[in-house]
Order: structure tokens, then sequence, then C-alpha cells
């Protein structure tokens, strides 16, 4: 029977970058906002709980009587909110999802304040108490989800391993302009001076472009970059090559941040089409991998089919 | 060029399609001489591969003559005589470096969807899916070969197009099959299914040493075969209790290693083929392990369950306490063909085996769809089609 000395689940990229970001878990502490998830998303179920299984105790508290099915459903809401926060490794999202039950809640409470027969005293102490935590949601929210001080909204990160030496990947990589090689959106990656490069590439048919500077450059091992402000588009990359044991290669890592809030919500929509940033990067990977171990991209591309529309289907779209 | 398009269950026809070209820079162009109908590609045409599209180009068994090659293909030349091994492997990765070669990490370009079915992707096929890349087959006139500095086998000799073609599938498939049952003198080895790749299980058992190969089937014509071109006993499952008969030849312990060559559409009677063919037409069960139920009750204690038979999702009822109890070793995998190539051509030049034997029919590409309704159904004794193009 054995049992693994190191923790996988907190395995992973260990660039500096990282540390910065208050939502990550560091050698294995949590950082306060995490601790105050945890608090909330215990708080969740509590309440949950006793709003499922006492909604007419909870009225009471709450200073009105007679609603005990809302009160009930709120109550799994509530229990929903809770185990989402305790259970996903990124409870951001569900900690938004806590501000929006706290705002229903808020309004519900309004309502009975301005109603006849409730206990109007009970009732104003009750959002208080609501209000108190609903500031507290907001501020842990914002804290997980602003990614420590560098405002992305999006973070995506894979790794793959690779059969060359790390510093055949990171020759490869460091030049930019082989970037395009493997990354499908790009068209072009231009080295303007020293450390700074000028990106194009087309997005839903957009061409967008942008400066981006290497921020942290150790060879054979990392490279970090970002774009420079008054981009087009937000975002910073990281690359780590770490040398697989037993001669097998490399293990290269990649994180890349993006974006504002409403470009986080729409990565959801591109999951279905297999474009989620992190799918996106994961396929990045496996193009890198095969530029380093065959020289080129393998595709079905161009070959024939009993169909008029070619060789190529919607699923290998989605797989590539 | 014609090739035989897979349209839905049940359904091929030969369409006229543009000619292949060379895409990557280790593409060769190969103009096909022979190509087979594979046991496997029956799975194909009733309707048990998930991820296949109408108008896609079936087939992975085939040979021929180069047309062209890409760029980076140093090792073949327009005119060289070829066969194509059906797993495409770029002879660069972990895997291809540890000649697991159907394990390669850069010939499926839709691995995500394979990991997503299997947890990681296997390599490559011709004409098996888009789940296992979505290329193009070689039941057609021309075909496009990817790394076909790696995968295709030089054929120097006067061999006819029958006695090596097989070398592009069933005959390593059955040759690793007995392989890794790393069969011992004294050994009985029990095969289950006649078709062609279990004839070339029997015969490569017995190359490998096996004092006595059983093999199972309900056709009586591929029971023959089995009898007359290998010299294995058979038993009839529809006529006698296949652990019983086993038992008894064996003196109650069982054989030392069992076979499966049938995989996921397997036959049966009883309750639980009838539970089987519920569950799979319910959705419920992507395969129907009967043949492998009964290889993993039969074996010897300690013994290997070998499966070179197509396994596509997910199985039920399987007697895992069975393999655990009694430290069975289950081998399978889909064959690692580049590996097999040379030694076997060279048992097929030394006289070891004729590997034409299994041919029971010759027909014209154009008649593919009543070649696949014959030999899906057995009519005509049907063991082994061979398309001319």
């Amino acid at each position: 029977m054995g049992t693994t000395t190191q923790d996988l689940t907190r395995l992973g990229f260990s660039g500096s970058r990282s540390e910065s970001n208050g939502s990550r878990r560091e050698n294995g502490s949590m950082s306060r906002e995490e601790r105050l998830a945890r608090g909330l998303g215990w708080f969740s179920i509590g309440l949950g709980m006793a709003e499922l299984l006492a909604p007419g105790a909870v009225s009471r508290i709450a200073g009105t009587r007679n609603h005990k099915s809302l009160v009930r459903a709120y109550g799994l809401r509530e229990l929903a909110a809770g185990v989402g926060i305790l259970t996903s490794s990124q409870p951001g999202p569900w900690i938004w999802s806590r501000v929006a039950g706290d705002l229903v809640d808020l309004t519900s409470l309004g309502n009975v304040l301005s109603g006849r027969g409730n206990s109007r005293g009970k009732t104003a102490f009750s959002i208080a108490s609501v209000a108190g935590v609903t500031l507290l949601d907001v501020m842990c929210a914002q804290k997980l989800t602003s990614n420590g001080s560098n405002g992305y909204a999006c973070r995506a990160e894979a790794n793959l391993i690779v059969n060359v030496s790390p510093q055949q990947c990171y020759e490869f990589w460091r030049n930019f302009e082989n970037l395009p090689k493997f990354m499908d959106y790009l068209k072009s990656v231009r080295t303007t001076e020293g450390k700074r490069s000028h990106w194009v590439a087309e997005v839903g048919g957009r061409t967008i472009e942008w400066d981006a500077e290497i921020e942290s450059d150790v060879p054979n091992e990392r490279i970090t970059w970002h774009s420079l402000p008054g981009s087009e588009v937000v975002n910073s990359g990281a690359v780590e090559f770490e040398r697989a044991p037993g001669g097998r290669g490399t293990i290269v890592r990649v994180q890349m941040d993006y974006g504002n809030m409403v470009q986080a919500l729409a990565s959801a929509v591109a999951t279905v089409a297999g474009k989620h940033p992190e799918q996106m990067i994961r396929k990045e990977l496996v193009r890198f991998k095969q530029m380093m171990e065959v020289g080129e991209v393998i595709t079905t591309e161009g070959q024939p089919s009993g169909r008029r529309s070619g060789g190529v289907t919607w699923m290998d779209r989605i797989a590539r | 060029m014609r090739a035989n398009c897979w349209q839905g269950k049940k359904k091929m026809s030969v369409e006229e399609v543009p000619d292949p070209k060379i895409i990557n820079s280790r593409d060769a162009v190969v103009k096909i001489t022979s190509t087979a109908i594979c046991g496997s590609d029956l799975h194909l045409y009733n309707g048990f591969v998930p991820s296949m599209e109408a108008g896609d180009i079936v087939g992975h068994e085939f040979m021929g003559e180069v047309m062209e090659v890409g760029p980076g293909v140093k090792n073949l030349k327009a005119g060289d005589r070829v066969v194509v091994p059906f797993p495409i492997s770029c002879g660069n990765c972990f895997f291809c470096n540890r000649e697991q070669y159907s394990l390669c990490e850069n010939s499926n370009p839709n691995a995500m969807l394979a990991e997503k079915m299997w947890g990681h992707s296997p390599a490559g096929l011709f004409g098996y899916s888009h789940l296992l890349g979505g290329f193009a087959g070689g039941q057609a006139e021309y075909a496009r070969v990817p790394f076909a500095d790696v995968g295709p086998i030089k054929i120097e000799n006067g061999f006819t197009d029958e006695q090596v073609l097989f070398l592009s599938d069933i005959f390593p498939t059955g040759y690793m099959a007995a392989e890794a049952c790393n069969i011992e003198p004294g050994d009985t080895v029990a095969v289950w299914g006649c078709g062609p790749v279990g004839q070339f299980a029997i015969q490569s058992a017995f190359l490998l040493g096996a004092e006595r190969v059983i093999a199972i089937d309900r056709f009586p014509e591929r029971l023959r075969m089995a009898r007359e071109k290998s010299g294995a006993q058979t038993i009839n499952y529809e006529e006698t209790d296949v652990l019983e008969a086993l038992r008894e030849a064996t003196g109650g312990r069982g054989p030392d290693s069992c076979i499966d060559c049938v995989g996921m559409e397997a036959h049966g009677h009883g309750p639980m083929y009838v539970y089987d063919r519920a569950k799979q037409a319910m959705m419920l069960e992507t395969d129907r392990p009967i043949a492998l139920r009964e290889a993993m009750m039969a074996c010897r204690n300690g013994g290997t369950v070998s499966i070179a038979g197509v396994y596509g999702g997910f199985v039920d009822k399987l007697p895992f306490g069975s393999v655990m109890n009694r430290s069975l070793t289950v081998k399978t995998g889909q064959t690692h063909v580049q590996r097999y190539l040379k030694p076997l051509l060279g048992r097929i030049e030394r006289g070891e085996i004729d590997p034409s034997f299994v041919v029971t029919h010759q027909m014209n590409l154009d008649d593919a769809p009543q070649a696949y309704e014959m030999f899906v159904n057995k009519q005509d004794e049907c063991i082994k089609v061979v398309l001319k193009p």
C-alpha cells in the first residue's frame, strides 16, 4: 500500500507570478481570501440547512411568516453556493453567486419591511446582518477573481511532456517569431527591439495587434512576458521548461492571463466550441510538441473524402 | 479516384473523390494494388464505432506502389512496392522509441477527442473514425500515407500481394496476441474467434512453440480452416459447452493462455447474451464482452488472457474477481505493426507461413458494398475479402 509523498494537487506552476496571486495556494498554506471563502462556504451551508429544515424559525427571525417554500428555495440556493465554494479549486465565481443571492435576500427583506403585519424591528436587524455579509462577499469575490494587482480576469494553464531537452524547447520558444507555428490565432510575432515584440493575431475574423515585453528570461528554464500598457489586448504569459525525470525530455508548463470579466464570462460559451482558453493552450502545447518532436504539425486538412465539404469535419475542428 | 466511403450504419458506397496529395513533408502517396476488409471494419459497418462521419473513406489493410514522396522521406522512392501498417506512427516520440507504435503521441491530430473517451490518446489509424485522427483510409485507388519513412515496408521479391498484404494488420495482430502469451513448451492455447485474426493467432501460437491450440467459433468453415490449415483442435460453441470442453481437454486446469480474437460484437447464447444485446441496444454498454468473459473464466491460474479483438468503450459484468484472485495477466493493445514487419516478412521468406491461406474472396473495389454485406453475414463461407482497385 503506497502513499504519495507529495500532494499532487499542489504541484504545478512554480512561477513567481503566481506568488503575487492571492487566489493561489502556495506551499500548502491558504491565503486570507481563501480562508474567508471557506468561511463563507460553511456559512452558506449552515444557513442553507437552517432554511431548508426550519424555514418557519428562519422566517420568524427575519420578522415575517408564511414564506416557508420561498425560504426553502433560498436554502437550496445557499447549499449549492456552499458546496460550490468548498469543492471548487477556483471559488471566485461561486462567491459572486453568493453576492447575487445576497441581493435577492435584501430585496425580499425590503419587501417584508414595507409589508404589513411583520415585525419591523426584526426585519431591520436582518437587513443589517445580510448587508454586512454582502460586503464581505463582495470583498472576497473581488480579491479572488481580480488575480492580485495585475487586473487579469481569466487565467489558463496547461502542461505537456515533450521528448526533447529543456534547452531545445527554450531556444525554440524564446524566438517569439516561432510562436505562430503552433499558436493558431497568431498571424505573426516580430521582435522589435531587445525584449520587445509586436504581435498580430486574428480572432473571429478581426485582426488585433499589440506590443509585448519580456519580463523575465532564465535560459533553459523559464520565460515570462506581458502586453505593454495601452495595448488593445491585455495579456501576459509564462512558460517553464522542467527537465522530466529519467531523461524523458521536458515538461513544458504554460500559464496565460488575459482580459477582463466580460471575456472571462465569454469563455464559458467558448468551452462548447473547444475554444476555451485552457483548451486552446493545451492544443497549442500539442502542436508545440509536434514541432519539437516531428518538425511540423500533422493534419488531414486537404485529404480527400466522400463529402463535398472536404476531408475535415466539425469534429476535427473542435478537436484541433 | 474511386474510394469506398462509410455513409452510415450498414451503408457503404464507392464514390468518385479527389486524388490524395502530399500534405505533410513525411507523406507518401501510394497507388493501391490490393486492399482488404478487416473484421474490425465490420464494427464501423455495424455502427459500433463512435465519431464516424458520412463520407469517411475507410480501409486500413492496403499495399501498393509509391507514386510520390514528400521532401522528408528519404528511404522510399516512386515505384517502390510497399505494404502499409495500419497505425500511423511518427518514429520520434516516447512510445515510438519504445517500439509501441500504436501509442504514438504525435499521429492523432484529434487526440483531444480520444482523451475525453479513454483518458489518453493512442496513435492515429487509417480510416478508423475521427476519434483516431479522421485519416482517409485505403479502400481506394490511392492513399496518402503520413510518416511514410517510418511505416511502410518495401517488398523486393516476387511474392504475390496476397502473401504479404496481411503484414499491414491481421498477421502481426494475431502474432502479437500470441507473443503476449509468453508461450512455453507444452502450453495449450485457446483462441476465441476463427476469423482471419484468430487464424493468424493460431498459426502464430504454433510458430512460438505451443503444443496445442484449441480454437472456438460457430461457423463450420472457419473451424475447418483452423483444423486443416493450422492444425488446431476446435470447439463449436453452439454445440458444446466451452468451459466444460476446455476443462476436459486440460485435465481440469484450463488453457495456459486464452486469446480473444472476437471483440466488442461477440455472439453467444443463453440469458447473458440476451442481456448484453439488450444493454447494447439501449446504449447502456458499448461492447459485448461475451468471449472475453469466457476467456477469463477458462484461463488457468496464473495464465495470460490476451486480447486482440477490438473494444471501443465500456463493458459490463467482467469477472474481475477471477482475474485478481487467480493471478491472471491481461495483455492487449492495438498492434505495434511496425515492430513486426521485418521479423514476420522474414518468416514468410523462410516459408514458415503463407498468409494467403485466409483469402476466400477476391473482388473489385467497386463491389466493396456487396463485399461488406457478404462478410458481415458470413455468406458464401466468406472469411477474408481482398479488393482490387
